[in-house]
């Protein structure tokens, strides 16, 4: 059975670790180096990006992290799509892994009296595209992106989804809103979203 | 109010969880907490143990600090305001803090009324001793629950108190009937329709945290063994010998709270905790726990 690593250093875990249950895809907590043993896949929620860049460090995980994320997927949610950029415009205090190929301005979207819920178009494969209500919380604004990286949903202009063919990086909260489709992409083989199942990937 | 906007407030309350929440009084505090790495921080003019230390009343901080941690630290900024004052509620929403604390920690200003929490687009958290008070300030509209323990006395057994009753309430809802959820909504004095949700689902509907009293890194992983997803540590911090070590400490067990060997690792080598106060050093009438309803 397929087993999905959810990062549990500080935030919103569990709803990552439902969203895999309601597909039938097994997961486990990941705290240590030990727990990267036997994983398929690694997910970094939202959460503090400052706390969980220095527990990353104090636990010794960041070569662990980058290693594993050069043979499987990862899924960045706000916080966690901080810290898989690549560079943050405007905070020296998180060290980002870079993972994926963007750079990103940190709370762009403003404080909490900003969150707001938006529909937006997610393109997750060549086939057409999806509708959802994206939750977006004291966000990130990704800034820039390496060719490799493309853009599979936008607001105002502005990509909020972006994919590079292993790693996906959202500025939003899809385990909030219960919304599965970039765990499909990336973790569930049985789906028709799953992103090995196409090439020549051109969205949004 | 949409549940849109009632569901975004929990979202924020959400992405706390599995942190530790430091109160401070000033940009210097705010920093050392930030990098201890604090998931977010609450600012005040006085910690609770000075303010049972000094008297007086107690009110909301002078937005000028409140605007000085903004701009010193990139996590949520959570301030508080005095039971019932909804007027300073607005101030702290009109300087977009990220987080309302209707505290007793602070004075109260109407002991008959909590503010209605539903009008504010900021979300609030509000602190209880049991199940039916933490379903009354839900029904409110607050988007988080902690317990009150008793706030500024560096003693944990009123949070732990508070969090079992909270815990055991809600266990026997999910053993009770229909007809038995409405005499006990009634006993409880609170709404019958929030009383069926956690008899179902077997939790509160909004994130359970733990407050009042945390000194140690020991007392963070109980708390969170007991079930709370977070903990605020107030005077804990601060009034220790060394802030910046004992936060990180303090982090670092609230993450591996289930880990022994590391919360021992944690414990380890930390100078002098707050000195703290048994119970029976506080009067009754001065306990901080005793204030809203």
């Amino acid at each position: 059975m397929i087993k999905i690593g959810v990062l549990e250093l500080q935030g919103n875990f569990e709803l990552h670790h439902k969203v895999l249950y309601d597909l039938g895809i097994g997961s486990k907590g990941v705290k240590c180096l030990d727990d990267f043993d036997c994983l398929d896949g690694l997910i970094i929620p939202g959460g503090e990006s400052t706390t969980m860049s220095l527990l990353i460090d104090s636990f010794n995980l960041r070569n662990s992290i980058l290693d594993f994320s050069e043979k499987k997927p990862v899924l960045g949610t706000c916080a966690g799509l901080i810290l898989m950029s690549k560079k943050i415009e405007n905070d020296e205090k998180v060290k980002p892994l870079g993972i994926l190929d963007i750079v990103v301005n940190r709370n762009a979207y403003g404080r909490q009296i900003m969150s707001e819920k938006k529909h937006i178009e997610i393109y997750p494969n060549p086939h057409g595209s999806v509708d959802i209500k994206a939750t977006l919380i004291r966000a990130p604004k990704i800034t820039s992106m390496g060719k490799k990286v493309i853009s599979m949903g936008k607001i105002n202009n502005t990509p909020v989804a972006v994919f590079d063919g292993k790693h996906i990086g959202l500025s939003f909260h899809p385990e909030l809103d219960g919304i599965s489709i970039f765990h499909e992409m990336l973790f569930d083989s049985s789906s028709k979203l799953f992103s090995n199942k196409f090439e020549n990937f051109n969205a949004a | 109010m949409s549940d849109n906007q009632f569901d975004i407030k929990v979202g924020l309350a959400e992405m706390l969880k599995g942190g530790v929440i430091m109160d401070v009084t000033n940009v210097e505090e705010a920093v050392i907490a930030e990098s201890a790495g604090a998931c977010a921080v609450m600012a005040l003019e006085r910690i609770p143990s000075d303010i049972r230390k000094d008297g007086g009343i107690a009110r909301m901080s002078d937005p000028q600090m409140i605007k000085e941690i903004q701009k010193a630290v990139t996590i949520p900024v959570m301030a508080k305001c005095r039971i019932g004052h909804f007027a300073e509620a607005q101030v702290l929403e009109a300087l977009e803090v990220d987080f309302i604390d209707e505290s007793e920690v602070l004075t109260p200003a109407d002991e008959h009324n909590h503010v209605w929490k539903h009008d504010f687009k900021v979300p609030f958290v509000c602190g209880c001793r049991n199940l039916g008070e933490a379903l009354r300030r839900i029904a409110e509209g607050a988007a988080l629950i902690r317990t009150k323990g008793e706030a500024g006395s560096g003693n944990i057994v009123e949070a732990v108190r508070h969090m079992r009753t909270v815990m055991n309430d809600i266990s026997r809802l999910t053993t009770l009937s229909r007809e038995q959820l409405v005499a006990e909504a009634k006993n409880m004095g609170a709404p019958l329709d929030l009383v069926i949700k956690v008899s179902e689902t077997g939790k509160l509907p909004v994130p359970n945290f733990a407050a009042g009293g945390i000194a140690t890194p020991a007392d963070a992983a109980l708390m969170m063994q007991l079930g709370a997803e977070t903990v605020f540590v107030g005077s804990g911090i601060f009034k220790s010998q060394d802030p910046e070590a004992r936060g990180k400490a303090v982090v670092e067990a609230t993450t591996n709270f289930n880990n022994a060997k590391k919360v021992m690792k944690a414990s380890t080598g930390l100078k002098s905790a707050m000195k703290g106060l048994d119970m029976a050093e506080i009067p009754e009438g001065e306990r901080l726990q005793e204030r809203g309803w």
